[in-house]
């Protein structure tokens, strides 16, 4: 019976497999240690000097997109266009006329963190940002 | 609603409120007429009201420029077929779309026989001659149609041609017997379009 644990072309597969491993984790180690520091998104004076949004920063960095799908909801489907917040302050609910009136940069605000998570909210493809509008 | 067409004689005396009605919706002009956004149109009389159409039609009405719009059907047929219930009547009867679920099937536009509905075929973005911002403008791949400016409804407007048409267009809850509109239906004889239909439609013509 002939020796069938014999591996043919031992030389090459090896050297081949090394390639590929290294030619597949070429991402990893090539950008090791240079991973880009997570953005801060810069507030505009007009939302620092108001010092507060709808709910606390936690909440909204964690949550705007919840409170967003929320809010388009009673707008279109119960016609309710204000929002009050727990500590009792009114808002109109409208992203583009309420929210981007405080965050006025768009590109600095939204932008920063949406690119570097690459997420892309839909929200633009009708909802205006009045400043890009002029 | 209740339009007077007495008042809204010729194409001209439509042009302002088709116009104000394109501006603060951010509605599109296309060349290609296939691609035609319409909220707010003009229509003649054969093509308002077929099979309405007297034989010996008086020339005033046969030559006459309708204004047209989505008649917020009281059994609104596009609201039955939508499978995302992206149309939906709201509790005052206004028959709303959520944009945000329009998935573009077209079968509210093919449930519609006003012709009410239109497609984005194209991103209509590029098409808008000034963007209102206080508006959004739709997407490429959703339906649209005219909402009754249920965004000036909610801060106590009137829809906006009502506003802009010299009190030809009367509008109000039609289910309050002392509302404006039902006095107005009540002194005048009025028409409908396609009544046989059976879908209710809320926009009444006094012809």
């Amino acid at each position: 019976m002939p020796n069938n644990k014999k591996m043919y072309d031992k030389g090459k597969v090896v050297a081949g497999l090394c390639i590929f491993v290294v030619l597949i984790t070429f991402p990893f180690w090539f950008n090791l240690g240079k991973a880009a520091p997570a953005p801060e998104p810069k507030l505009s004076d007009k939302a620092k000097a108001a010092k507060e949004c709808v709910m606390p920063k936690a909440t909204m960095k964690t949550e705007h997109m919840q409170i967003l799908n929320e809010w388009r909801d009673t707008v279109v489907r119960d016609a309710k266009r204000i929002y009050t917040n727990p500590s009792g302050k009114k808002f109109n609910m409208s992203l583009s006329n309420t929210c981007l009136d405080c965050h006025v940069e768009k590109a600095e605000f939204c932008d920063k963190c949406h690119n570097y998570a690459s997420v892309t909210p839909y929200c633009w493809e009708c909802h205006i940002d009045p400043k890009e509008a002029k | 609603m209740v339009i007077d067409t007495r008042k809204l004689q010729s194409e001209e005396d439509l042009e302002p409120m088709i116009e104000v009605c394109d501006k603060i919706h951010n509605i599109p002009k296309f060349e290609n007429k296939n691609h035609e956004i319409k909220w707010l149109w003009a229509e003649e009389f054969k093509h308002e009201f077929p099979m309405q159409e007297p034989d010996f039609l008086n020339d005033r009405l046969k030559h006459m420029s309708f204004l047209t719009l989505c008649n917020h059907c009281e059994k609104a047929p596009c609201v039955r077929v939508c499978p995302t219930k992206a149309t939906f009547k709201r509790e005052d009867g206004i028959v709303l779309m959520d944009f945000h679920r329009c998935i573009g099937c077209r079968f509210c536009m093919a449930a519609c026989p006003y012709g009410s509905r239109s497609f984005n075929f194209r991103d209509p973005r590029p098409f808008i001659k000034e963007t209102n911002p206080d508006f959004p403008t739709r997407t490429k791949g959703v339906v649209e149609k005219c909402n009754f400016c249920a965004e000036r409804l909610a801060v106590g407007k009137m829809p906006a041609c009502v506003e802009a048409s010299n009190g030809a267009l009367t509008f109000g809850d039609l289910d309050d017997s002392e509302s404006e509109v039902r006095k107005v239906l009540r002194s005048n004889y009025t028409i409908r379009r396609k009544p046989a239909l059976g879908t209710g439609p809320s926009v009444f013509y006094i012809v």
